[in-house]
């Protein structure tokens, strides 16, 4: 028996191979060199650099590569865009808070571009292994990831239970897959799942449901969704706080990423019975998000409630089943990144030695003592919020105009009232900040290029893509032109 | 080319923040000057489109077009007619006095507070002009947030923080559903034409039909109710009107209620114009009921500050009723009556601020017998007075009056019960006054006042040219609305040919 290798062009996964060389790179030289620290996170932002590079001399291409396992279109890219920029930003906020808890090594940044390639390869799999695959690289080094700071109970307690819970709803997702595979005749490339489970008869058997179901899990778990979503407070408390922003950012992104790929391309005939399923979780995740984050008065673990309420209005997007909706996905999830990283960077900055800052009563006085970091704060949580003229406003914008032109009114009705509760503890921040004079002295916040550069580019960005989004509108809309199986 | 003066009048105070960031917080008077300067320059830049604005043309002028999400049909889209001129000339006219009012009460964060000013100002202009949905959306929010912080930051330290977080969610609640009610339109007249669009203009021409403008109403409604505020939707404004600081009450009253109104006059009404005459009974009992009951509390409030924000439900009311009797009158007198409140109760929230600067204490109580050791502050107190309850020969009094006409004209027992407004009117202010002003000075603290200083004597002036300019040659400020309101009272005509009944909605409804 002869084995032929299969054409296939390595450019087409350039991004992946620039992102796993520089993080073997990195560990390599980790182990040869000392006191070469500094350079880290020069050469993974270069790495990134160069993957970003790569991505934009892939655009605008379409098709797939290595025998029909990888997706090449702009829907991928776009995805590979918002991972690298949140991968990029992430590693801007970490030297110096890493620095602080001694634990600024070279593994570090490695297993953040492990990571990311991992999320790169969510973003492109054409093939539910594939799709597999690159959850699982994505999961352990984010585990390890969590689990940074070994001598801290919290980090540990994050780690721990990201693992067991993260490898439970992996197994979920892969006997889903398993069950898919027999329902459709031995296959799992998305576009042949399409084909095989198109008549309504395959798609309401038993197995073909239950193996759904099951996809549901998993992806519900990665994406943060009630009712799977018991894990997430405490591991974005626990985690270092850069990790949570990467987390609450590049894993969300990713998982989106596949689970709308999933069921644009391989069940859209199945959306007519699905989207109660998908609207009942929205609502849910919406809902219970944004009441729980109410109650918090830890910074973290407030955003932690409110990435569960934001992974709630994404799947509002994914209930209209549009190319609306497709095309407000990308734009929430690239504004999403830029607000949410930006608000962990100034959680950073205000956290200092070592984290003793979490409590939201801590930003008191923040206002006038440090007017800039405050106003980016604020633009933050109004972006967050959903406020105008800002990028959290146009993305829920899109996203319930997707809901609306769906025929979803009173999906978009419960979300906007889902807003309004969200406002109550976003301004609570800005309350805490402008309008209560600060308890003690709030002492000198150590400000770093890194930090400032992440924290002054994502608050601007954060206005400019809110005041200007035609650009990365129509960007998405030519990412989403792929998807047949979408109307509107 | 034409000078593209909306676009300036909206940016310019936003442009002007920037040298703000970088004067010296601790120069006081340069950082309220440079404010000064630059709303004085912004009231200049408004008065050309006062004097070149054409009476004759009902439409939109000074129309000013850029595509900003073209694919979206959505646009940059700005213009006035003759409602939004005079409101938008409120608005350039109050904001230097405002800024001089804050001359000697605002100390704390002064750079910051005039940020917050020169940021509400690109918001208001902005509600007035905008002529796309979308955009009136972004500037609708966009004015919540100095206001907010305006009311949280330099409000009174007691409960400033529930006063701001109530306006900001009860107005954020009504808006939010505005927003669903803007796409559903958006999409409606899309699959209805084949155009996707959030201009104005082209969603005017939208035959809707009635079970959904029914419920466009009551989305569009809602929002613009509680910005009014009507009742039962307006236990916000005591709370917001008490807390602000003295400022913040003047443009809260004299413009941010109007952006309820106008919202009414601009949306609702030409939008869904069916449903605006089936809801004529609803709204005007409302509106009566916020008369007669903010009168009512008005009379027993303790606090200046939240006699006032009552009298403003019951001012609001006025209004209300005038703009649902689809007359020219009525509507005429409504749009007059917005300008007037903003007026006289901007004039009656400075006051107030005068008398709070020098004595720290709002309450009624502590005060009696002021006009011994202030003459000059009683004269005008007793002018804006009169002006708010309505005396022939002020301000006031066209408004009500042309209200009560137009109402008349369409339901004789709406006009009656509404007139009882205007006696309640003058029972409260003027029982205020005597407790305030009149008779022997009871507290010795308050023997010793200084009376108006020339810059305070300054601000009220020109507030008080108009209170009697109005009063006595209202045609000036009619005739600039008489054209479009003309071609509005037409077109609701013309909508009310199709009798409404309630088996009418329940035929929609089954279709």
């Amino acid at each position: 028996m002869t084995i032929t290798i299969p054409e296939f062009q390595l450019a087409s996964i350039g991004p992946w191979l620039t992102l796993t060389a520089a993080a073997i790179f990195i560990l390599l030289l980790d182990v040869f060199t000392k006191d070469r620290k500094g350079i880290y996170p020069v050469l993974t932002l270069l790495a990134l650099a160069v993957a970003a590079w790569q991505t934009y001399g892939l655009w605008g291409r379409v098709g797939t590569d290595f025998s029909r396992m990888v997706y090449l279109d702009n829907f991928a890219f776009f995805f590979y865009v918002i991972i690298i920029l949140g991968a990029a930003l992430t590693v801007l906020l970490s030297p110096r808070y890493l620095e602080e808890f001694g634990k600024n090594l070279g593994e570090y940044y490695s297993l953040v571009l492990f990571a990311a390639v991992g999320m790169l390869l969510m973003a492109a799999s054409a093939h539910l292994i594939m799709l597999f695959l690159g959850l699982e690289i994505m999961s352990i080094a984010v585990y390890v990831l969590a689990g940074l700071f070994r001598e801290d109970p919290r980090s540990n307690e994050a780690a721990l239970k990201y693992l067991v819970l993260g490898a439970f709803s992996s197994g979920f997702l892969l006997f889903g897959m398993a069950l898919l595979y027999g329902a459709a005749g031995g296959t799992l490339y998305l576009n042949e799942l399409a084909t095989k489970l198109s008549t309504f008869a395959a798609l309401t058997k038993p197995l073909t449901l239950l193996g759904l179901a099951l996809l549901l899990v998993g992806f519900g778990f990665k994406v943060a969704s009630v009712p799977f979503h018991m894990w997430t407070p405490d591991v974005y408390e626990g985690a270092p706080t850069n990790v949570t922003a990467f987390m609450a950012v590049g894993v969300k992104a990713a998982a989106f990423a596949a689970f709308a790929r999933v069921m644009f391309v391989a069940f859209p005939a199945f959306a007519a019975h699905w989207h109660m399923v998908v609207w009942v979780l929205a609502v849910a995740t919406m809902t219970l998000g944004n009441v729980v984050a109410i109650a918090q008065t830890n910074i973290k673990r407030m955003l932690a409630y409110s990435s569960i309420a934001h992974a709630g209005y994404l799947l509002v997007a994914l209930v209209a089943m549009n190319r609306l909706g497709a095309v407000s996905l990308l734009y929430y999830l690239l504004a999403y990144t830029l607000m949410n990283i930006g608000a962990f960077g100034v959680v950073i900055l205000v956290g200092r030695k070592k984290d003793s800052y979490l409590n939201i009563y801590d930003y008191a006085g923040l206002g006038f003592q440090y007017p800039g970091l405050a106003a980016a704060m604020a633009i933050f949580m109004f972006a967050l919020a959903g406020v105008p003229p800002t990028a959290g406003f146009v993305g829920k914008f899109y996203i319930f105009s997707a809901a609306v032109q769906a025929g979803y009114i009173w999906l978009a009705i419960i979300g906007v009232l889902n807003s309004l509760v969200s406002v109550f503890y976003y301004l609570r921040i800005t309350v805490i900040m402008y309008m209560r004079p600060a308890e003690a002295e709030l002492g000198p916040i150590p400000f770093t290029y890194g930090l400032t550069t992440a924290v002054a580019l994502t608050a601007v960005a954060t206005l400019a893509i809110g005041i200007f989004p035609g650009f990365f509108y129509d960007l998405a809309v030519t990412s989403v032109k792929i998807f047949p199986g979408l109307t509107g | 080319m034409q000078l593209p003066i909306l676009s300036i009048l909206i940016f310019l105070p936003l442009l002007a923040c920037v040298p703000l960031l970088f004067l010296d917080q601790k120069q006081d008077k340069v950082l309220k000057g440079y404010t000064l300067v630059v709303s004085l320059a912004e009231f200049l830049l408004s008065l050309p489109l006062w004097f070149k604005f054409n009476e004759a043309n009902p439409g939109m002028q000074f129309v000013e077009r850029y595509d900003w999400l073209p694919t979206y049909g959505i646009s940059y889209f700005v213009g006035v007619d003759g409602f939004s001129l005079l409101l938008i000339m409120l608005t350039t006219f109050l904001t230097p006095i405002c800024v001089l009012a804050t001359w000697e009460d605002v100390k704390f964060r002064v750079k910051e507070f005039m940020i917050c000013l020169l940021f509400m100002m690109t918001g208001m202009i902005g509600v007035f002009a905008s002529l796309d949905l979308f955009l009136f959306y972004v500037f609708w929010e966009l004015q919540l947030i100095p206001m907010y912080l305006l009311i949280g930051v330099w409000g009174n330290p007691a409960r400033r923080v529930y006063a701001a977080i109530k306006f900001f969610l009860y107005t954020m609640f009504g808006s939010l559903l505005m927003l669903v009610a803007i796409l559903v339109l958006y999409f409606h007249h899309g699959q209805a034409t084949g155009t996707y669009t959030f201009d104005l203009l082209k969603l005017y021409g939208l035959k809707l039909p009635f079970q959904m403008q029914f419920w466009m109403f009551l989305a569009f409604g809602l929002a613009f109710a509680i910005k009014v505020p009507m009742f039962p939707f307006h236990t916000w404004l005591p709370d917001a009107h008490t807390e602000a600081p003295t400022v913040g009450s003047v443009i809260l009253a004299a413009v941010l209620l109007k952006m309820g109104t106008y919202g009414f006059l601009r949306f609702n009404m030409p939008l869904f114009p069916e449903a605006a005459h089936y809801f004529v009974p609803l709204f005007s009992v409302l509106a009566i009921i916020g008369i007669v009951y903010g009168a009512l509390v008005s009379m027993v409030q303790k606090d200046l500050k939240r006699l006032i924000a009552f009298s403003s439900v019951s001012h609001l009311g006025f209004v209300m009723l005038g703009l649902f009797s689809y007359t020219v009158q009525g509507i005429q007198g409504g749009i007059i009556q917005m300008i007037n409140h903003g007026l006289s109760t901007g004039a009656l929230f400075l006051i107030v601020g005068c008398i709070y600067e020098r004595r720290h204490t709002r309450m009624i109580a502590d005060f009696g017998g002021l006009s011994t050791p202030m003459p000059i502050y009683a004269t005008i107190f007793m002018i804006v007075t009169l002006s708010s309850i309505g005396l022939p020969g002020l301000n006031g009094f066209v408004g009500e009056f042309l209200i009560l006409l137009g109402t008349f004209q369409v339901n004789k027992l709406y006009a009656a019960i509404g007139a009882t407004g205007v006696i309640f009117a003058a029972c409260y202010m003027l029982w205020m006054f005597q407790r305030v002003m009149f008779g022997e000075v009871v507290h010795e603290e308050n023997r010793l006042l200084k009376d108006l200083s020339w810059r305070e004597i300054g601000y009220f002036i020109p507030l008080l040219l108009f209170i009697v300019w109005i009063g006595v040659y209202p045609s000036t400020f009619l005739n600039k609305t008489k054209a479009t309101t003309a071609q509005f009272v037409a077109m609701m005509e013309k909508a009310k040919g199709s009798q409404l009944t309630l088996s009418h909605f329940f035929k929609g409804e089954a279709r």
